[in-house]
Parts: structure tokens; C-alpha cells; sequence
């Protein structure tokens, strides 16, 4: 269909507009702003908490600005008295139902009803509270709470669940005075489809749902002197913690956030970065012994191979293809080879007996509460990983170590296990396991660099809901000849939606591709539930220029390269896939129930 | 005094003829059919009284092959009980209605939604589809109906939270454009029409478009069945020429001692006895038929407060001024009648009460101001002592 344009008037400003644009959206080309709270540009269209409402000359009833379409001549107030009235006693409303003890909330001071009840000096007492005595936070969950008290009912996390994630593990019960936004039966958060992507934290406005916070666990082992505490921070965290201090997203802070995290007294900073290096070799290795049992053996194997470093993914596909697990490569996240390396090789070299350290990940995943916590990460005799801390509790933390974070100098990741290639930044975003292990297995199959410019595997980056990129192997060395001359398909998709579609065509025998990324987040982890809140397509974009940004920066660009990574293969591991990786860098799943 | 009450009698008047009154319809053109139900002046006999030929005239000038039919009979406003009586008494005229608009819409899938208390009489209804389905043939209309039973929320009365009920979502209403008249079932254009509003049209085309007219008022033309409930000693259904003064209705139907009549249900309005020579039934109120007469022995508080705790229950509760207005107007008259609010508190309810009109998503919310304005405005003392 053709779009027409329509053109109205805003407060007395001609506006033209695209058939089909929202009122909301046609203000905004005029700088005209309008509040909203239901209202998130990554969600579908909801018009329930009516805070948007703007006054159509010549009707009686308001219009909710986010939901009605801008039509021919239509002449709009977005602020007349009848308007503001209106929207203060709207939010009055939301106030009502709410508790707003916002001194001790967590959200304090970056909650979208606290702004706006602050911009419209909303009066508390007008009305009578409403808010439900009986309602408990449910902590059930490793990776998240939820907070009925704290819940507007603007249904974002349900949108977020369904539309972005496909999982449908929030939705609306109940109807009237206890309408309120649940689970299955209303069951705990643990026992329910959740994934723990943590989408739902970074799209609700308040602190209904909020990751579950171990902070004060990780100041008491800092505190401890019996004990010696490792931190390693995620690619993505070092793009977007910068937005906790005031920069603008895509500030890319990483000597300031290893400064921070060293005065704060963890006793090593590390880079998790290796040990995304180090799922590399060990990935890009299984898949292509998986390639040879296909090709040459002639043996049943899953392809094509699935990545496995998010969490959420590896729990969606637990419980909604349970069937199709074999697919999953066996390597664990970078954050759990971190945590079983840290209490062996790196409790090895630094003599330190494993039972004294307290092994903390900085991450931009609530997903990663929970991986940390599965019964089957404790392969290093010990729960590989203690404690996983979002982007934002991490800014927390610092705040809270009195640090002036933008004052900061630059320090270097501290070593053994800080060093890491180009190839393991780019893990931040989607595409970027696929690019890192590209680099390296096409290097591996024909001894020479990925024929892109700069190492840039351009075609598998942005923010396209599935990528893929074909490459042909020609030139291979001996041990690869029986790829020569082969095409092959790789894809890549972020968002469990997205995921949802590739899992389909594996279903169906369909999946043209040999090797896929998927990662739970839109985005990848630059856009993980662990983020700092707002996260938007434009924030998502200006953090993945970052990560690119720190790629080009580096000397080393490909995992194989990593002096470290080579160290800890001659010292500790020995081979890719060896005894010794196959015992600490690899895992299994579980079949999970679809409820 | 003389009573003004002219009764009626077409409703419920046998089905046998309404066969005839089809055959002579569909002998005329769709736009001639439209043109006289416009003409008529016959509006939805629901609650929002929207005139059914223009909806229809909407529906048909769609461009899409699949549209739907869908007879509202999710009868859940409090005080109405007469959908309940056409089914049971002529369902066939509801569904020579549905024919009807199935011949001008283009329509080929009708929908009865049934209100799910009503499960009772899904036998009696299937045999006279099933009838239907038959007798249609010779009419070369091919409509094929079925029968789709509400879960018992009051919301899913509102024709887009019925649609969404009926694509087995939760019942809460769309945001409105679009209109079902373009985007309904399934996306596909669709009619909601009340029951009566459907029976109404065999009416319309037995008497023609005129005579039809001219029954009842300026605002409100043609005859309406009335759930009379409450201090009554003729409580029931009956039908009536619109138009009468309350006074007349009270006259007829009261008990000599009326205080009170909430005309339109729950969500109409409440007349005070001073203003029942002022008041006509059907103008500028609501055309649902409910009307509860209360007499000098109820309590207009405990009216009120049983209105507002069946609204609190009943919002679908996704849009803030409905679901929370109604908890506050509940509280707050609790709150003023415990001492624990002072009177003038009842003020800031009344504005919230319009606050939740001039910006609720559905009628549900927009119009508890109608009940809360008019019993709090006319017996504030009661609210109080």
C-alpha cells in the first residue's frame, strides 16, 4: 500500500505526518513532547495507562495520543488545562495504587512514574491508597524479583515476553481491583518458562521487576581477608557502564571501570574477554570435529551446531525444543570457563587454595545470575562462578565505593587471564561470536586470515533480526581437504522471536545453515536484561559502534593469537576438546518442561 | 394525570410472519434496505445506540471477501433481562435480522455470543440455527451461524473486548480506530449487533421505515423493550413506545412510593423523583431498557455502593483511570460515609468520575460517571449521614 500523508495541526504547529503515524510520534517531529508510560518504541501498541492523552478540538472524550493515528485536519492540544488535569490526576491514580516509598526503591531516581509524578508535582494525598497490604516480592528466582507494590500495570514486560521473546512467561490475570501481571498458576519465577534474559527489567518503568541483587554478598568477601576475590567483565559491560556515570552510550570506559573495580578492593581484575577467547578455539574446534564426522565419517551428528554462551537462550531452547539439544555446542559461556579456570589454572599459578576464592562475573545479563547457580557448573570442585553482578549493580557498587568515576585514570586488566584478542570484544554484539569464530576457523582450515578487509566480517553485524553470511572454503590445508570447495551457510539471530524462527527450520530439516548464533537479547549482550536503563535501538547501536570500535584498537584480533590463550593450552589444557576441556570447559543440558 | 405509556406489542408478536417480512426485503436492493433502516431511525438497542443502518452501510462498503456477523447477546448490564426473553421467545427474528444483514454486508459466518449464564438455552437456540440454516436455503442466503459462550466477564459486552474473547485472548477492549466496522474478527470486517436491535429490523420492515419513525421522539425513534427490576409490583420485560416522561413511567410501573429510577443500568443514570416530570426515558440517556426503581426504603448509598463495587470488579483493569477510579470512588465514598473524609471529598470524586469519562478506553469506564454524578448530586446527604 502506498503511504499518504496527512497533515494536522499540533498546538497550532502544521505538522506532515505518514499515513498511520501515532499523534505521539507526530508531536515528536515538532519537539513536541507528550509523557507515556505504557509507551516503548521496541513494543507494540498498548494505550492503557492513558497518561498520553491530548485533546482533539471538537470532541468531548480525550485521545490517547500513543494508540490513535493522526488524521486529515485533525487540530490537537497536547496541553490544555482540560489536558493537564487530566494526566495529573491520571497519574494521581497511578501514585495511588503504588508504593512509593522511593527513598529505599531501586529504581530510585531513574523511574519513569517518579519523573513524571515529580514533573506534574503530583499530590499523594488526594487520594486514598489503593495499594494491595498482601503483596509479596517474589524472590524465588536466581536472576529476578517481582514486585506487585511496585507494578503500574503498564504491561511492557508482558509485550517484552511475548513479542520479543516469544515466551509468554508474564501475563495479565485477574480483572478489575486485582487485575495484576503473573505467571502461569501464579508461580514463583523459578518454577515458570522464564528464560531470566531480564528483557522485562530493562522494559518496565519502575522497579516491579528488577534483577536480584548480590552486592552486598560481594562487599562482604572483598571485606574478608581469608579470601581472595576475582572479578572479569563482560565486552559489554565496559560500552555501556559508562552510561551509569553520565557519558553518552557508546562511551567506551574500560580502564576507568578496571580503575574503579581495583580501588574497590576486588584483589585481580580480569578480562572475561579470555575466556571468550578461550570458547573460541574450544567452539570453533568442536564444530569443526562435528564437520568431519558429518563429511568424513559419515556419522548421525546435530548440525548444524548452536552457540551456547547466553544463558537465556540455553534455557529457551531447555524448555521450548527440548528434542533438539544436541544441537547446543557442549562449550560453556565464557563466564563459567572463566569461573572454572579461575579456581584451577589461575589457583594453580598464583597458589591460592580454590576454597578461598570468591569468583565474582561483571555482567550485562540477569541470565547470568542463574547460569552461575545451575548445579552443573561446579566442575572446578567448587561453584565455578559465586556471584554474577549486572552493568547496573556494578555502577551501583561503585557509587557506592564513593568513587568519582569520570575523575578516574586508566588502568590495564590485571594478569594471569586478563589478556584477550579483538575477537573476543566483538562477543558483545550480535554477530560477534560468528565474526571471532570465523577468524579462527577459517584460519584453521586454510592457514590464512578471513578474506575481509581488516579482519571486518561485516555481513554478520547490525541489528537485522537474522543474519547469514555464506562462506566457501577453498585452499584448505591437508587435515581439512574434505571441506574444499564447500559453500557454507552460517546464520545468526538475536532475540528469542527471532531464535523461535531459526529453531523452526531446524524442526522442519529446513536449516540450510552449518554453523548459527543466537543470542537471547535484541541487540546481543550490549542489549542484555543486565543493561543500564534506558536501552533502545539507538543505545543498542551506539554501543555496538563501541564494541567495534574496541576491536579495531587491538593488536591481537584473533582468539588463536592470544599469547594467553596459547600459554594456557601448553601449561594447563594441553589440546582443544582434551581431557582436561572436555572435564572443565564443557557441559550438558537439560530437557525442561513447557508448562 | 394521564399516563402517556403506549405498550407494543411487535417483538414478541409471532415468529410465523417474519419469514414473509424477509422474502419482501430481500426483494429490494442493499442500498434500499440501508436507506430505510436509516430512515427508520433504528439505533443499536445495546447501550451506545449507534444507528444500524450506517453500520451496516460501513460494513458492506468494505472491500474484503470475509466479514462476520456477530449477535451480541453477552447481556451482562445489571437490571436487563430482555435479550434473554427474545431468544427464548423469537429467536427466529433475531435471525432473519442476522439474514438480513447478511444479504447487504456480504457476510457468510454468523456468530451468536452468548452470555455464558445463559448456557441453558444453547438447545432451544441450536435446533432454531439448525432450522435456520434450512429454511435459509430457499432464500439463497448462506449464512452458517454458531453459537460462542462468554466466560462471565461484564467487559466482554463492549464489541471489542467481545472480539477479543471470542480470538481466545483475554476480554479487554481494543483501541478504537480501528472499528470492528473495518478491523474485527480476525481482522476481518465485522457487525456487533445487539439481539434486539436484530429483531428490531423484522419490526422496521413489517411496519416500513415511516410508520417506524414515527414512534417515539425526536432523539429516540421506534419501540424498546424495558427490563423493569427493583420496587415494582410489574417487574418484567415490556415493551414501549420511547419517549415517555418517567413520571409516566412510574405512574405505571412503580409502586406509589418511587424515590428513584436508574434508567440504562449501572451505567445510565439515576432520576431523582424531583425531576421525573423532566426527565424523558431514551433522551439524552442510554437505550439499554434497564430501569431499576428504588422507593423510599432503599438507601441510595448502599445503591451507589453496590454500583461501584461491581464496576471495581468488573473493569478489565488494563487502562489506570477505569481500573483505579473505580477503587477510589468505592473507597472514597466509604471514606466519607465513615467520617474519615470530609464531604466536600465527594467534589474531588465527581471530577475523578470525569476525569475517568474524557479518558477511559471503553464505555465501561467512560460512563460510571453517568451513576456516580446523578446519586451523589441528588442525594448527597445520603452519601454523608
Amino acid at each position: 500500500m502506498s503511504k499518504n500523508t496527512i497533515t494536522l495541526i499540533i498546538d497550532g504547529t502544521k505538522v506532515t505526518v505518514e499515513e498511520g503515524t501515532s499523534i505521539l510520534d507526530a508531536a515528536k517531529k515538532v519537539d513536541i513532547e507528550i509523557p507515556t508510560l505504557c509507551h516503548h518504541e521496541d513494543l507494540c501498541v498498548a494505550g492503557n495507562c492513558r497518561v498520553c492523552v491530548v485533546e482533539e478540538k471538537g470532541k468531548n472524550n480525550l485521545t490517547a495520543s500513543c494508540a490513535a493515528p493522526a488524521t486529515e485536519g485533525m487540530d490537537i492540544l497536547t496541553s490544555s488545562p482540560k489536558v493537564r488535569r487530566a494526566r495529573k490526576d491520571i497519574m494521581a491514580l497511578l501514585v495511588s495504587e503504588h508504593n512509593t516509598q522511593c527513598t529505599t526503591c531501586y529504581r530510585n531516581t531513574n523511574c519513569e512514574l517518579q519523573t513524571l509524578a515529580s514533573d506534574y508535582n503530583v499530590d499523594n494525598d488526594i487520594y486514598l491508597s489503593v495499594l494491595k497490604n498482601n503483596t509479596t516480592i517474589d524472590k524465588s528466582s536466581w536472576s529476578i524479583e517481582k514486585d506487585d507494590s511496585k507494578c503500574i500495570r503498564c504491561q511492557r514486560c508482558v509485550r517484552t515476553c511475548a513479542e520479543i521473546q516469544h515466551v509468554n512467561a508474564l501475563a495479565v490475570t485477574h480483572k478489575g481491583h486485582e487485575m495484576k501481571i503473573s505467571t502461569f498458576m501464579d508461580f514463583p519465577m523459578n518454577e515458570i518458562v522464564c528464560t531470566n534474559c531480564g528483557q522485562c527489567i530493562i522494559h518496565c518503568p519502575t522497579a516491579a521487576l528488577t534483577e536480584r541483587r548480590y552486592y552486598d554478598d560481594i562487599w562482604e568477601a572483598i571485606d574478608d581477608p581469608t579470601k581472595h576475590v576475582v572479578v572479569n567483565t563482560a565486552p559489554s559491560v565496559r560500552v555501556a557502564l559508562g552510561e551509569m556515570f553520565d557519558y553518552e552510550p557508546g562511551k567506551i570506559v574500560t580502564g576507568k571501570m578496571v580503575t574503579a573495580l581495583k580501588k574497590m578492593g576486588f584483589d585481580s581484575v580480569l578480562d572475561t574477554d579470555f575466556s571468550a577467547d578461550l570458547t573460541i578455539i574450544e567452539e570453533a574446534n568442536e564444530l569443526l570435529v562435528r564437520l568431519k564426522k558429518a563429511f568424513v565419517d559419515k556419522e548421525e551428528v546435530a548440525l548444524p551446531m548452536i552457540t551456547s554462551c547466553s544463558p537465556g537462550w540455553v534455557k529457551f531452547i531447555e524448555h521450548m525444543y527440548p528434542e533438539h539439544l544436541g544441537h547446543l555446542s557442549t562449550c560453556k559461556s565464557p563466564q563459567q570457563m572463566f569461573g572454572s579456570m579461575v579456581k584451577t589454572y589461575y589457583a594453580e599459578k598464583k597458589g591460592i587454595d580454590p576454597k578461598d576464592i570468591v569468583c565474582v562475573a561483571g555482567m550485562p545479563c540477569a541470565a547470568k545470575k542463574y547460569e552461575a547457580n545451575r548445579p552443573e557448573m561446579r566442575d572446578s570442585g567448587f561453584q565455578d562462578i559465586d556471584a554474577g553482578l549486572t552493568t547496573r549493580e556494578l555502577g551501583h557498587m561503585i557509587k557506592q565505593a564513593g568513587i568519582k568515576f569520570q575523575e578516574l585514570p586508566e588502568e590495564n586488566f590485571d594478569k594471569i587471564m586478563g589478556e584477550s584478542s579483538g575477537a573476543a570484544v566483538v562477543f558483545g554484539a550480535t554477530g560477534g561470536v560468528m565474526e571471532a569464530a570465523l577468524r579462527t576457523a577459517y584460519a584453521v582450515i586454510t592457514g590464512r586470515p578471513v578474506p575481509f578487509d581488516n579482519l571486518n566480517i561485516t555481513p554478520v553485524r547490525g541489528m537485522e533480526s537474522i543474519k547469514e553470511i555464506t562462506i566457501k572454503f577453498e585452499d584448505c590445508v591437508p587435515e581439512y581437504s574434505f571441506l574444499e570447495g564447500i559453500e557454507a551457510k552460517f546464520g545468526i539471530a538475536h532475540g528469542l522471536t527471532n531464535a523461535r524462527a531459526i529453531m523452526d527450520q531446524i524442526v522442519e530439516g529446513k536449516s540450510p545453515y552449518v554453523f548459527i548464533e543466537i543470542m537471547a537479547c535484541p541487540g546481543g549482550c550490549i542489549g542484555g536484561g543486565g543493561q543500564p536503563i534506558p536501552t533502545t535501538d539507538e543505545i543498542r547501536k551506539k554501543r555496538i559502534e563501541a564494541i567495534y570500535a574496541e576491536d579495531m584498537g587491538k593488536p591481537i584480533r584473533m582468539s588463536h593469537e592470544n599469547p594467553e590463550i596459547k600459554e594456557i593450552y601448553e601449561s594447563f589444557l594441553k589440546v582443544p576438546l582434551g581431557e582436561k576441556s572436555h572435564h572443565l570447559l564443557h557441559t550438558k543440558y537439560r530437557k525442561r518442561k513447557r508448562y | 394525570m394521564t399516563t402517556h405509556i403506549n405498550k407494543l406489542g411487535y417483538i414478541f408478536s409471532k415468529d410465523c410472519e417474519c419469514d414473509d417480512i424477509l422474502k419482501n426485503t430481500l426483494a429490494k436492493t442493499k442500498d434500499e434496505v440501508v436507506s430505510e433502516l436509516i430512515k427508520s431511525g433504528l439505533r443499536g438497542r445495546g447501550g451506545a445506540g449507534f444507528p444500524i443502518g450506517l453500520k451496516w452501510k460501513f460494513t458492506a462498503s468494505q472491500p474484503e471477501e470475509v466479514k462476520y456477523i456477530i449477535c451480541n447477546a453477552d447481556e451482562g448490564e445489571p437490571g436487563t433481562f430482555k435479550d434473554r426473553e427474545i431468544l427464548t421467545q423469537v429467536p427466529k427474528k433475531v435471525l432473519r435480522g442476522m439474514a438480513l444483514c447478511a444479504y447487504v454486508t456480504g457476510a457468510k459466518k454468523g456468530f451468536i455470543y452468548l452470555r455464558g449464564e445463559y448456557k441453558y438455552l444453547v438447545p432451544h437456540l441450536q435446533k432454531n440455527i439448525d432450522e435456520f440454516h434450512e429454511d435459509m436455503k430457499k432464500f439463497n442466503i448462506d449464512l452458517n451461524v454458531e453459537i460462542f459462550l462468554g466466560s462471565g466477564a461484564y467487559v466482554c459486552g463492549e464489541e471489542t473486548a467481545l472480539i477479543e474473547s471470542m480470538e481466545g485472548k483475554r476480554g479487554e477492549p481494543r483501541n478504537k480506530p480501528p472499528y470492528p466496522n473495518q478491523f474485527g474478527y480476525l481482522g476481518k470486517p465485522t457487525v456487533v449487533n445487539n439481539v434486539e436491535t436484530l429483531a428490531s429490523t423484522m419490526i422496521v420492515f413489517r411496519l416500513g421505515a415511516d410508520v417506524y419513525n414515527n414512534l417515539g421522539t425526536k432523539d429516540q425513534q421506534g419501540s424498546k423493550l424495558f427490563s423493569i427490576s427493583g420496587d415494582s409490583p410489574k417487574e418484567g420485560v415490556h415493551e414501549i413506545e420511547l419517549g415517555m416522561s418517567v413520571a409516566d413511567f412510574v405512574n405505571e410501573f412503580g409502586d406509589g412510593d418511587t424515590k428513584a429510577v436508574q434508567v440504562g443500568g449501572v451505567s445510565g443514570f439515576c432520576v431523582p423523583r424531583k425531576n421525573f416530570n423532566k426527565e424523558i426515558i431514551g433522551e439524552g440517556n442510554t437505550t439499554g431498557g434497564s430501569t431499576m426503581i428504588f422507593n423510599s426504603s432503599r438507601s441510595m448509598y448502599n445503591v451507589l455502593h453496590n454500583f461501584l463495587d461491581f464496576f471495581a470488579e468488573e473493569s478489565c483493569g488494563q487502562c489506570t483511570p477505569c481500573r483505579v477510579g473505580c477503587q477510589q470512588l468505592l473507597k472514597g465514598i466509604e471514606a466519607v460515609k465513615a467520617g474519615e473524609k470530609s464531604p466536600k471529598y465527594l467534589d474531588q470524586l465527581i471530577k475523578l468520575s470525569k476525569t475517568m469519562q474524557i479518558t477511559s478506553k471503553c464505555g465501561l469506564g467512560q460512563s460510571v460517571t453517568n451513576s456516580f454524578t446523578s446519586i451523589v448530586n441528588n442525594f448527597r446527604e445520603e452519601m454523608i449521614y
